[in-house]
């Protein structure tokens, strides 16, 4: 039977709907508004119609920084989501070791991001940094403040050793829900290893895992606060990740109308990839209601 | 409000936004309605399908502007017959 959907309940949401108006809606119309007009300060405008867009999608800045945002968004996902689910299998399933593996990995969830950041940039360093320095005197080349490829392993490793816990978590609470009848069933039929967790368990945790990534996902797609403080989005530009070349644009060189048409941009393909993932969980979630 | 900055075209983009969002909100209290299945294999209700058309529309612009040398009007054209075939077939 198909039963007619009543809307009337979203009235029950306009406090919120007040509340978000003024921390997100007029800020939005107001870099809607900045987009199409230039200033040079002392709130006086100029109306620059499509010139900031136009000028955006042509610029190699904003392109070679969304490709390293996105390089960076997928390496982080590609090790964390396997590392944490990984983890969330081999956690003690009750007892004082779950508690305390539960208290320990929850821990690097609670350090504020510019804390992480200040770790890792003085872990990193050569000079007094445990991690520089060891990998220094084993002979590796190693200087996130010069090299490439050591700034790119630096904000990776950070953002792993941040958030796979996040992961691990809540595959972990997925894993927890599943009831025991699933893996007596197992049991009698002689299923692997392998098999519990292709059939029972991933399609089990399917749901939180896909919460699990979106949120990894967002985060890291708006990354600012731990690659700044570690690399400052050096060395050149290549840690200079869309959030990072935004503000810099922004309120560095004060280009209000370019940072404007940049930041609608940054919005769209974040809503665009958000609701691809929700539409997905909802679905997931509705077949699983079935 | 100076410092938001408005001017006329931008104001009338939020106006049509608002006006298309009450009407919509009032057509699914006077007509509420069931989800329905389209070509992407999801269920969408009119509101589901008002967000893609919007989404996509934007989209749809900023290729036209980055791709093209036409006029910007054509990628409304363009932006309308991809509505239309959303709120059809989605």
């Amino acid at each position: 039977m198909n039963k007619t959907v009543n809307q009337k309940a979203w009235f029950l949401v306009l406090p919120v709907l007040i509340l978000v108006a003024f921390s997100a809606v007029v800020p939005l119309m107001t870099v809607v508004n900045y987009a199409f007009q230039d200033t040079f300060g002392n709130n006086k405008f100029f109306w620059a119609g499509l010139d900031w867009f136009s000028d955006m999608l042509e610029s190699e800045r904003m392109w070679s920084a969304l490709g390293r945002q996105i390089a960076f968004s997928s390496i982080i996902l590609a090790i964390e989501v396997p590392l944490g689910v990984f983890i969330a299998l081999n956690m003690p399933k009750k007892g004082f070791w779950a508690s305390l593996c539960l208290v320990l990995m929850s821990l690097p969830l609670l350090i504020p991001w510019n804390v992480v950041g200040t770790i890792w940039q003085i872990f990193g360093r050569v000079d007094i940094g445990l991690l520089g320095y060891t990998l220094d005197k084993l002979g590796i080349d190693y200087n996130y403040t010069q090299d490439f490829y050591a700034a790119w392993a630096t904000i990776i490793v950070m953002d792993v050793w941040h958030w796979t816990s996040l992961v691990a978590l809540l595959a972990y609470a997925g894993l927890q829900s599943i009831p025991n009848a699933y893996y007596q069933a197992a049991k009698i039929d002689q299923a692997s290893r392998w098999k519990v967790f292709r059939f029972i368990q991933l399609p089990k945790i399917m749901g939180v895992l896909m919460i699990a990534i979106l949120l990894r996902f967002m985060d890291s797609f708006m990354i600012y606060t731990e690659p700044f403080v570690v690399t400052g989005g050096g060395p050149g530009n290549s840690t200079t990740l869309l959030s990072i070349d935004l503000v810099k644009m922004a309120l560095g060189q004060f280009d209000l109308g370019p940072a404007a048409a940049f930041s609608i941009m940054y919005y769209l393909v974040i809503l665009l990839i958000s609701y691809v993932f929700y539409t997905v969980m909802t679905n997931l979630d509705k077949r699983e209601g079935n | 409000m100076e410092w938001m900055a408005w001017t006329w075209p931008t104001a009338i983009f939020f106006l049509i936004i608002a006006a298309t969002l009450i009407i919509f909100t009032i057509l699914a209290i006077k007509f509420p309605e069931t989800p329905r299945m389209g070509v992407l294999r999801m269920e969408t209700t009119r509101g589901d399908r008002l967000f893609i058309a919007l989404l996509g529309s934007a989209f749809v612009n900023l290729a036209w502007l980055g791709l093209l040398s036409a006029p910007q009007w054509g990628a409304l054209i363009v932006s309308f017959f991809y509505a239309v075939a959303v709120f059809r077939w989605v």
